[in-house]
């Protein structure tokens, strides 16, 4: 037996140590204040929340569509979270994109389309620039996945806007008690009164950044879903290959052992 | 099985000319065994394996990647998103990186413990590390590609290294990147060679099972076989225990590629590669910090580049550097305590190397990094003159049979 608990006791170990150096990653900003929140696509189980995801889309295209763009997203990718094809095809039609160029040579605009993705609110860079004070503001494709402590970070910054210490520079930014630093470029983007949900959910901010987190874990990760699903069946036929094996290593073993 | 030898049948036409299907039956089937092979056995095949489920996933993942500054991030994307199963295949080969690595930091500290770099397994020893060595460089041009912020600034740090060489060094950066500075030749390059160096591994594995062969696998008791009594064939015995081992450590695999992929990667590799915007901390995957330690305490950049190439090729002297004749640690009081020290120490390079670089950080590096070397150097040759080693068995047959093995920790 002594065998199973060294195995045991090394993978112990790693474990140790890799949380350790983690813990050491995020511990990093230690002038950020993050909470620890639960959300729907937590834990073995846990799923995006379609109805809230649909909730989000609409409080990133009224809202955060103004400055942040969704670049890695097709408008067809919406049908994942419930969407018909034609209330996609609807969606879509309302932004305008630069067709291919015509016989002419010219180059005119036409309605975007499913397959088309989600339109910058910028035409490139630079325009981007321009228009926020010279930092571009950050593509919300990934985000949930491109800052350490993920969902529970944005949750915490979302609602991280106080009231300045009296002490702080601020010089063209914000206070905000969850962002690195405490001084975020962005001003404070959601305050409960919003949108009008299309759904008749009523609105309010734990509502609206709730939502908006389950949209963008979304967009970051669009096969959570069919991840953990096809995960938990992989799992359970892995145990039990692994069981039928070890009973098969005893039996076959116990020739010459004795 | 009797066609390959008489000749016979298709098989027995082929192996006449070209023994490939002899050799198989021979490496997989009849190669003698040491009987008392312990877990830490099992961890040779499963890097094999490993190696297998990277060059795979790899060769799928190449048929969708583009190489170049523009195009990588968002190809990257589009295999997540829209090339079916893209995700999982990504996930298994991002987290396959680190099993692999886990499975042959196991490897190697099981070859320390029993001796196994020992004569007459020293060129055996060697292609293991060459083995290492060319991982690393797949590895860490592999976190090149997927051309995040990560990807860039390591491979900025990593290649400044090469401008501390004295004289040449700007010239040698310079012909590394194909420019002026990290860019596109440099990815399309190491797009190329992160292709190419797996292919050299496998050459590599080989010529390590060859050299394994020649004078058969070490054993927990780190003694000779005397006689066939102290053999099993490979089939069926060490075949359904790699396979139980294999499926052990392939559920602790699938548990974390469906359930936390992206647990041992770095957020800020989610980030676009943007050369003028530094990431607050700049740390390496997780299986190059003990290196990464070693190279940030000493504080001269050329001495840094040197420790840290010297932390692994001082591993190609240990067949000298250890005195001993005895083995497996089982029989050595005073080294066994070492071995375990040694691995602390590891464990708190790594540590190290995952932190910043400041305040009570460097001199714990420093320390550990003294140690490291020391152990080596210092403690190895003396430990195998002064130590007494406990009586050896007469042979493995009558220690397996006459009373349950001691050879653990």
């Amino acid at each position: 037996m002594k065998n199973y608990y060294q195995i045991i006791k090394i993978f112990f170990i790693s474990f140790i140590l890799i949380n350790a150096f983690l813990s050491n990653v995020f511990a990093a900003g230690s002038d950020a204040k993050i909470t620890k929140m639960n959300f729907s696509f937590d834990g073995i189980f846990g799923v995006i929340d379609k109805a809230s995801a649909r909730r989000g889309l609409q409080v990133y295209n009224e809202i955060c569509a103004g400055c942040h763009s969704l670049e890695h997203v097709s408008y067809r990718n919406l049908i994942d979270i419930g969407f018909s094809n034609e209330q996609v095809k609807e969606f879509a039609s309302q932004f305008e994109v630069m067709a291919e160029p015509d016989s002419d040579g010219e180059i005119s605009m036409r309605p975007a389309i499913p397959s088309d993705r989600f339109v910058s609110p910028y035409q490139n860079d630079n325009q981007a620039k321009a228009m926020n004070n010279g930092a571009i503001p950050p593509d919300l494709s990934l985000i949930i996945k491109a800052r350490a402590g993920g969902a529970s970070y944005f949750y915490s910054l979302l609602k991280g806007y106080e009231e300045a210490p009296e002490d702080k520079e601020l010089s063209n930014g914000y206070y905000n008690i969850a962002y690195p630093g405490n001084v975020i470029a962005m001003p404070q983007p959601l305050y409960g009164d919003d949108v009008e949900y299309l759904d008749g959910t009523e609105a309010s901010m734990e509502q609206e950044i709730v939502d908006l987190i389950s949209f963008l874990a979304w967009t970051a990760q669009p096969e959570l879903n069919d991840r953990k699903s096809m995960g938990f069946r992989v799992f359970l036929f892995l145990v039990f290959m692994t069981t039928v094996l070890f009973i098969s290593y005893r039996k076959i073993w116990k020739k010459i052992k004795s | 099985m009797s066609n390959i030898k008489n000749g016979k049948g298709v098989i027995g036409w082929i192996d006449y000319r070209l023994p490939i299907f002899s050799t198989l039956q021979h490496t997989l089937i009849d190669y003698p065994t040491p009987r008392n092979l312990n877990y830490w056995w099992n961890f040779g095949s499963l890097a094999g394996i490993f190696l297998m489920i990277q060059i795979i996933t790899g060769i799928v993942l190449a048929m969708h990647y583009t190489p170049s500054v523009e195009g990588a991030f968002a190809s990257i994307e589009h295999i997540m998103r829209d090339v079916n199963y893209g995700w999982l295949i990504r996930y298994i080969h991002m987290n396959g990186a680190s099993f692999f690595f886990i499975v042959v930091y196991i490897h190697i500290f099981r070859g320390l413990y029993y001796g196994s770099y020992k004569s007459p397994r020293e060129v055996l020893w060697w292609l293991g590390l060459i083995i290492l060595l060319l991982m690393m460089a797949t590895a860490f041009m592999g976190y090149v590609l997927p051309w995040g912020q990560m990807s860039f600034w390591g491979a900025t740090v990593i290649t400044n290294l090469f401008s501390a060489v004295p004289v040449v060094g700007t010239a040698v950066v310079e012909w590394l990147w194909g420019g002026f500075a990290v860019d596109n030749a440099l990815l399309n390059r190491f797009f190329a060679l992160h292709y190419l160096f797996p292919f050299l591994i496998v050459g590599v594995v080989i010529l390590h099972i060859v050299a394994l062969h020649t004078h058969g696998s070490n054993n927990p008791l780190g003694i000779d076989r005397k006689g066939p009594q102290d053999s099993i064939p490979f089939h069926p015995y060490y075949t359904i225990k790699d396979l139980f081992g294999l499926s052990f450590v392939l559920t602790i695999f699938a548990a974390v590629v469906f359930y936390a992929p992206d647990f041992l990667g770095h957020p800020d590799n989610y980030i676009p590669a943007d050369p003028l915007k530094t990431p607050a901390h700049i740390v390496p995957e997780w299986y190059f910090l003990p290196f990464y330690a070693i190279l940030r305490a000493v504080p001269d950049k050329l001495g840094g580049v040197i420790a840290m190439i010297s932390a692994i090729l001082i591993l190609f002297a240990l067949p000298w550097l250890d005195t001993s004749k005895v083995r497996s640690a089982t029989f050595r009081p005073i080294y066994k305590k070492f071995f375990w020290f040694l691995f602390i120490d590891v464990i708190i390079l790594t540590w190290v190397g995952g932190s910043p670089a400041e305040g009570h950080f460097i001199l714990i590096g420093q320390l550990a990094t003294i140690y490291y070397f020391a152990h080596f150097i210092i403690f190895m040759p003396i430990i195998g003159i002064i130590e007494t080693p406990k009586p050896l068995p007469n042979s493995i047959s009558e220690s397996v049979l006459n009373k349950p093995i001691k050879d653990g920790t």
